[in-house]
């Protein structure tokens, strides 16, 4: 069973004259880990509204198609139960923080399950733990680091066991050492659950090797879905103001003057091993 | 014109943030701050404006020394965009947030219309001149702290962060506006993580950790030390890496963008 499903959807706000998302058809599968990427007023943020069930039962308006999480159709599924299946990490951590400690924090989700004592203690361990904060427990979370500020939003994500993972700009306040930690993290997560991921972030460089693919919005339609490596590489996708990397950029110029590769190089090491070995037409 | 001479400073409750920190900035100079979170970094930009006062040593503004000096006095030659526009936003309207200083300066009805107009047109926020900036994406809010500071033309630029939320054409023009900046011989402090849009662009660098200036120089030469970026867990943007990679370790005119690459590349398999 695919994880998300956008089956010809679109949504206009309640009052706006234009749709915000029109005719979008995707299908993430499960164990998928997904770029999504788009300009500000591409959609983005509806799309991911759209997953989470705050459109249509928060956000109002006019809805065409359907959204399918897990198998369950968001407009006749609250909230609530989504909360079970899709998880979200804000770009900015202090929005999801707010209990007196970590451990209550992280535990805030799986109490308001309504779950036994026995296996709130057991999730909220397991969840600090993967993300290798159990000496912060006990601590208050606005005393922590961004870097631990953001473990610590994750931490309760997970505690929710979600199939499904939505990270919102999750580096984008990161300093390099933290970045790279957190997506270290995600990649042994997704080695040891089979977890979902759908990434919005626009330093594409650090996560390049995490991704399988990449959807890009423009103007609420999809206008590229494939892997990352031909998708960031395409012309197509120009006027969707993705940051394109310098290596990619670099190799598009290359090829307008000749130079043939055989793969779409998206890191330094990449394109220097192709350099070598390079047809001239 | 920027000058730190020995400045330390402590948290009211204590705990030290800066260390030792000697600096000095030129007029017209770009610079860029980086470190890692909770560095410092922020708290050194907060001393230039004059918000924070060294606990020791002396900030010195075009002069003045910012101890003596009103914050009111230094923030009309010193624009600090925060990292969180949430920070500095809170006029009814987009136009109001942009006019607030210009009348607070006291400049002609004339000039503060040319000045919204134009930065309006630049940052591509025009259709929302009469909304409210709450409504705005968090994308948008970034530009319009930017523009409500650029209005009012301040000596000195300070920009906390400020690709976070922007695409590629924003980022675009946020380097064409920093380009205009110093062409007016106006100084420009940048705080940022993100070296791909700092390469090129920015000739200096100072490095900050744990509260002291850990290092401080041309930009290629801070990324050329691997204890240090290693330590701070840096990484040499991708066409600098490239130019180590293919022509070893510089001196040389390294690839400053994907251009200069592709002609090296090109030159070197005729």
């Amino acid at each position: 069973m695919p994880a998300i499903v956008f089956d010809r959807y679109g949504f206009t706000y309640a009052g706006a004259t234009k749709p915000s998302l029109e005719e979008i058809s995707l299908t993430i599968e499960e164990g998928e880990t997904v770029l999504l990427a788009g300009s500000s007023g591409s959609g983005k943020s509806t799309l991911l509204r759209s997953l989470n069930g705050l459109i249509p039962h928060m956000y109002h308006g006019k809805t065409l198609g359907r959204v399918n999480v897990n198998g369950f159709d968001v407009s006749t599924t609250s909230p609530t139960e989504l909360a079970t299946k899709i998880g979200f990490l804000f770009q900015n951590p202090e929005n999801q923080i707010f209990m007196f400690s970590v451990r209550r924090d992280v535990a805030f989700g799986p109490e308001n399950l309504g779950l036994p004592q026995e296996q709130i203690r057991n999730r909220v361990e397991e969840a600090l733990t993967l993300m290798n904060i159990t000496d912060l427990a006990d601590r208050a979370p606005h005393e922590l680091s961004e870097g631990q500020k953001q473990r610590v939003a994750l931490a309760g994500v997970l505690a929710m066991k979600p199939k499904i993972l939505v990270l919102d700009e999750p580096l984008s306040l990161l300093d390099p050492k933290t970045a790279v930690m957190l997506v270290e993290f995600l990649t042994e997560i997704k080695r040891r659950m089979p977890l979902t991921l759908l990434i919005v972030e626009h330093r594409l460089e650090l996560l390049a090797n995490l991704l399988d693919r990449m959807v890009v919005l423009h103007q609420g339609r999809i206008l590229g879905d494939g892997p990352l490596r031909d998708v960031i590489a395409s012309d197509e996708i120009r006027p969707a103001g993705v940051r394109i990397p310098a290596i990619v950029r670099l190799r598009a110029m290359l090829e307008k003057n000749g130079l043939r590769f055989d793969s779409s190089p998206i890191s330094t090491g990449e394109l220097v091993v192709q350099l070598g070995d390079l047809d001239v037409d | 014109m920027i000058e730190f001479s020995d400045v330390d400073f402590d948290y009211p409750q204590g705990q030290p943030a800066l260390r030792d920190i000697n600096l000095s900035i030129k007029t017209g100079e770009l610079v860029a701050i980086l470190g890692g979170n909770g560095a410092g970094k922020s708290t050194l930009v907060r001393h230039i404006n004059g918000l924070l006062k060294p606990t020791r040593g002396t900030v010195t503004v075009f002069g003045n020394n910012t101890r003596k000096a009103s914050v009111a006095e230094i923030s009309r030659r010193v624009g600090i965009v925060f990292q969180s526009p949430d920070h500095q936003l809170f006029a009814e309207t987009v136009e109001k947030e942009i006019d607030f200083a210009l009348r607070n300066f006291g400049t002609s009805l004339q000039f503060r219309h040319e000045r919204i107009r134009d930065v309006l047109d630049f940052f591509d926020l025009q259709k929302y001149r009469s909304s409210s900036p709450l409504k705005l994406s968090s994308g948008e809010k970034k530009r319009l702290s930017i523009a409500s500071i650029m209005a009012w033309k301040p000596d000195i630029l300070i920009l906390d962060e400020p690709t976070v939320g922007q695409d590629a054409f924003q980022q675009d023009k946020l380097k064409e506006l920093v380009g205009l900046w110093t062409d007016e011989g106006k100084t420009v402090v940048i705080v940022s993580h993100d070296l791909e849009f700092l390469w090129g662009l920015v000739p200096r660098l100072i490095i900050l950790s744990d509260g002291s200036l850990v290092a401080d120089g041309k930009t290629e030469e801070i990324l050329m030390k691997e204890e240090l970026i290693q330590g701070e867990s840096l990484h040499k943007p991708q066409l600098l890496d490239l130019a180590v990679m293919l022509r070893g370790t510089p001196p040389y005119h390294s690839f400053q963008n994907a251009s200069d690459a592709a002609k090296w590349i090109l030159k070197s398999r005729e």
